[in-house]
């Protein structure tokens, strides 16, 4: 049969059997022994990723050594921070002291990374504007880096609510004191998140000095509180921040 | 390094509006532009040899031989800008080691070996294997052997091998049709499957690409073929390039409907990348869309095809035409691919801001080597046709002086 | 190559000519032999034994409410992974929108926000303004693993999307393919890069570097698969979102709180 087939198909066969025999015994000796074991990649190659070295310790190891500094730490508003976000990565140090010692930030710098005033901050969270806060002073000079508690409390509350207060202090409401319309506790400025302060909840609040029959300044709107805006509350509409603004 | 992370910078300051980080760098530049035009190419030459054995279209024979040389040419190059451009090249053969089934580019390595071997090498070897055996032995010394080798050492002159040669020609042909619409749409899969990128993604886009493929194939025969005629200071057959530029003229028609059918597409649906593909056109791409593969290579040739077709103008008056319509489309079939390739990472998957391609003109994957890779295949063409004749001896006049 | 004489053998020539392709097509494998000599016969003897990927499904949530922009992260991430310092190549980053009151969006992130952000500049009043972190979402149906062609970067049983950097070709296809525009090529190493949730640490116990330094905790991590894990109280207790949803990649980055201008 094969004196039978075609001259050219059987001169074209040849090399073209060769070629595949070639390429599939090429394919045994080029492919990695791992390949394929785990899924179509290299499976060594999942042990590689993995035994990366590690450059960061990681908040639980410095306790180990420094254990009065974090107990002071456990307590004040740093808590949640780690170690290593301002003293840098410090895996080296756990293993070898004196290969690796870690940094000290001493500069403002460092600590306006995250304190800078930024409107794009979330309200709440305590900014400073640099230039005025202290200026020729080292953040650490008043604010132990452990247990940054201001050295007294903020006076206003616009040391966290930078923007809202910004925002208040051009608008028609910006004579008012914050707790004018808001219930502050007493160790707000202390913990805040565990004495949060309150928001109004009934449309009086408003109408304290903006009902027909309040006794506040005449210079302020007045509204008939039975039938304006119908079911809404008051800052549904009008953002008690900004009360020009729709 | 230093040299690219310089041209980073350069292109940092280009940015408009907000791109990912990440996305200040295009993955695929000037070489990847080339290599859809060059497979391109080569779809398109193989569709116009098909017209000759397949759909008996008589009157374009004399390009038949020329345009499968052309083909050859063209994929023999191909991969290499595919190479150059790995940042592992020498990694390259992992492609056909390991690839991955869900993968087209992994595909496409198999993809370009069967229509490389089974279908073109096929084809031309059986259509030449006559002409081998001949001039083996009319050469002498090492050329002989050339002719031994090229023809596989084949021996069988009877009337029944000839004639398995030319079955074999039809069957090959008929096969290689749909690869080679494989082989380029394929690229167009592989730029069309993308979900990330709303200017490549869509069912349209292998089909424009193999379209466009085949009015470029088309374009480039003619050119070759009046060139070489030229260069043989014979009479070119007029009535092969003018169905030659018939043919054109309607795969045009088609790669324009199916262009236009995805612009209307688009601006109806209007989906949220609306917005920066329209800045993207206006402010990246005017140039290259608007003028180049546009008005330039689509709307002139096409109406200059049917001016001709409508006025039946002179020969001479045809022939220039042609030629210039031909240099037109090759343009902006080359702007198509640019637009494709180039245009699709110029804006931010944010879809709100542009980068910008600031290309180099030395180095592995600049401008030279991209020119170099486009002029090769010319060269191996003109090494082709030294060694493989185009033409049948009847059809050789006497040499003139 | 001799020449062919008369009394050869008619079979002189095809016997060269396979000699040739023989000896041509083996030399080519010369390099990939010796990737494949080099690799190590026993896999691991802690990887799949004392650490069980199968018992374990990473996720990240991300509170955008919390995010300060003060770039730690990013810092942390480029000196934890070897990035370099360049701002081009990010595994993470920070994104500020800004939404003044005409109802334009500008968004932002010099340096990939690793140095922080400087005041906006801008006359227009700001209606709301904040950050995003953005960090690969290690997509359960990852479409940069659907389309590298020799399998150089996978999803893991623990649902890490890893890159392996020693079969890599650099053909930028994965770059191409990701919707979020989380991979790069590393400049010097030359081949595809990408966040692994620091997958060394996070097989140790350890949390991924910007988890680990960020100050108030708007990024949160943890294992799906446990009974107790941040993760976990975070998917409880907040409506999540996940970006481009409708490319059904099926994120593994939980947003809450997130603006309806993040893409």
């Amino acid at each position: 049969m094969w004196k039978r087939t075609p001259e050219q198909i059987r001169h074209l066969i040849v090399p073209v059997v060769v070629l595949i025999v070639l390429y599939f015994g090429v394919r045994h000796l080029l492919i990695p022994s791992t390949y394929g074991l785990w899924g179509h990649y290299r499976a060594n190659s999942v042990i590689e990723n993995a035994e990366i070295p590690v450059k960061y310790a990681g908040s639980e190891a410095c306790a180990d050594c420094h254990s009065e500094i974090s107990a002071t730490k456990k307590e004040g508003f740093h808590r949640g921070l780690a170690c290593e976000t301002c003293h840098g990565a410090a895996y080296i140090h756990t293993q070898d002291q004196e290969k690796q010692k870690p940094q000290i930030p001493r500069t403002r710098a460092n600590c306006l990374l995250c304190h800078e005033y930024q409107p794009s901050r979330p309200t709440g969270f305590p900014q400073v504007v640099s230039e005025s806060h202290n200026p020729l002073k080292l953040c650490t000079a008043c604010h132990q880096p452990h247990d940054p508690k201001p050295p007294h409390p903020p006076k206003g509350c616009e040391a966290c609510h930078a923007t809202i207060q910004r925002t208040i202090s051009i608008s028609r409401h910006g004579s008012l004191a914050c707790t004018t319309c808001h219930e502050v506790p007493v160790n707000h400025k202390l913990s805040p998140r565990a004495n949060m302060a309150k928001k109004p909840q009934t449309r009086d609040a408003c109408g304290k000095c903006h009902a027909q029959d309040s006794t506040a300044g005449k210079e302020i709107p007045r509204v008939d509180m039975a039938t304006h805006g119908g079911k809404y509350l008051c800052w549904e509409c009008h953002y008690p921040h900004m009360p020009g603004a729709r | 390094m230093d040299h690219e992370i310089a041209r980073l910078y350069e292109t940092l300051k280009l940015v408009v509006g907000f791109i990912y980080p990440n996305e200040i760098e295009l993955g695929w530049n000037l070489l990847i532009v080339v290599y859809p035009y060059i497979t391109g190419l080569v779809a398109g030459a193989f569709i116009l040899a098909s017209l000759v054995k397949v759909f008996k279209v008589k009157e374009v024979q004399p390009t038949y031989r020329l345009a499968l040389l052309t083909a050859l040419s063209f994929l023999l190059v191909a991969p290499l800008p595919l190479v150059v451009h790995l940042t592992h090249p020498e990694r390259g053969y992992e492609m056909f080691m390991t690839p991955s089934p869900t993968s087209a580019m992994a595909m496409f390595g198999f993809v370009y070996i069967w229509y490389l071997m089974a279908v073109l090498l096929m084809e031309i070897w059986f259509d030449y294997r006559k002409d081998f055996l001949e001039l083996a032995d009319q050469e002498k010394g090492y050329k002989r052997f050339v002719y031994r080798l090229l023809s596989l050492f084949t021996k069988d002159r009877s009337h029944e091998a000839f004639a398995f040669d030319k079955k074999a020609v039809y069957a090959i042909t008929v096969v290689g049709i749909p690869s080679a619409f494989l082989l380029h749409g394929y690229v167009g899969f592989i730029f069309g499957s993308v979900k990330a990128n709303p200017w490549w993604s869509s069912v349209l886009m292998p089909i424009v690409f193999l379209f466009s493929a085949i009015v470029s194939g088309i374009a480039l025969v003619l050119l070759i073929y009046m060139v070489v005629v030229l260069l043989k200071r014979q009479e070119p057959d007029m009535a092969c390039i003018d169905k030659l530029a018939s043919f054109l003229f309607y795969m045009m028609i088609v790669d324009f409907s199916l262009e236009f059918l995805d612009f209307v597409h688009r601006i109806y649906q209007s989906e949220e990348s609306i917005h920066i593909l329209a800045q993207l056109i206006s402010e990246r791409l005017f140039t290259s869309l608007i003028v180049i593969q546009l008005i330039l290579g689509m709307i002139i040739p096409l109406v200059a095809i049917a001016l001709i077709k409508m006025f039946k103008w002179p020969a001479e008056i045809r022939r220039l035409s042609y030629f210039i319509v031909g240099l037109l489309v090759q343009f902006g079939i080359f702007s198509t691919r640019w637009n494709v390739v180039i245009g699709g990472q110029l804006f931010s998957k944010s879809f709100r801001g542009l980068t910008a391609y600031k290309m180099s003109v030395g180095g592995i994957e600049g401008l030279l080597v991209s020119l170099v890779f486009l002029v090769l295949p010319f060269v191996i063409l003109y090494v082709l046709i030294r060694w493989l004749p185009p033409w049948e001896k009847e059809e050789t006049p006497p040499v003139q002086g | 190559m001799e020449k062919e004489g008369p009394g050869d053998s008619p079979d002189k020539g095809k016997r060269d000519f396979c000699r040739m392709i023989l000896v041509g097509v083996a030399s080519l494998s010369v390099p990939g032999a010796l990737v494949a000599a080099t690799e190590r016969k026993s896999l691991s003897d802690w990887y799949g034994i004392k650490y069980k990927p199968a018992e374990h499904l990473y996720a990240m949530g991300i509170k955008v409410d919390r995010c300060i922009g003060c770039g730690r992260c990013v810092d942390a991430c480029k000196k934890e992974n070897n990035v370099p310092d360049y701002p081009f190549y990010f595994r993470t980053w920070v994104e500020r929108y800004i939404e003044t009151e005409d109802g334009q969006t500008t968004v932002d992130s010099p340096n990939g926000g690793k140095d922080g952000f400087r005041a906006p500049v801008s006359d227009k009043r700001i209606f709301k303004t904040f950050f995003v972190p953005k960090i690969c979402n290690q997509c359960e149906k990852p479409p940069c693993v659907q389309v590298c062609p020799v399998g150089a970067t996978y999803r893991t049983e623990d649902g890490v999307v890893l890159v392996d950097s020693k079969w890599c070709i650099g053909c930028r296809y994965c770059i191409q393919a990701c919707p979020y525009g989380m991979r790069y090529i590393h400049p010097t190493r030359r081949v595809a890069d990408k966040c692994t949730f620091c997958y060394h640490r996070v097989v140790k116990g350890l949390l991924p570097a910007c988890v680990e330094v960020c100050p108030t905790q708007a990024r949160v991590f943890g294992d799906l698969k446990s009974k107790a894990s941040p993760i976990i109280q975070f998917m409880r207790f907040n409506k999540t979102f996940v970006l481009k949803p409708g490319l059904n990649t099926e994120p593994k980055v939980y947003y809450a709180d997130i603006d309806l201008e993040v893409r």
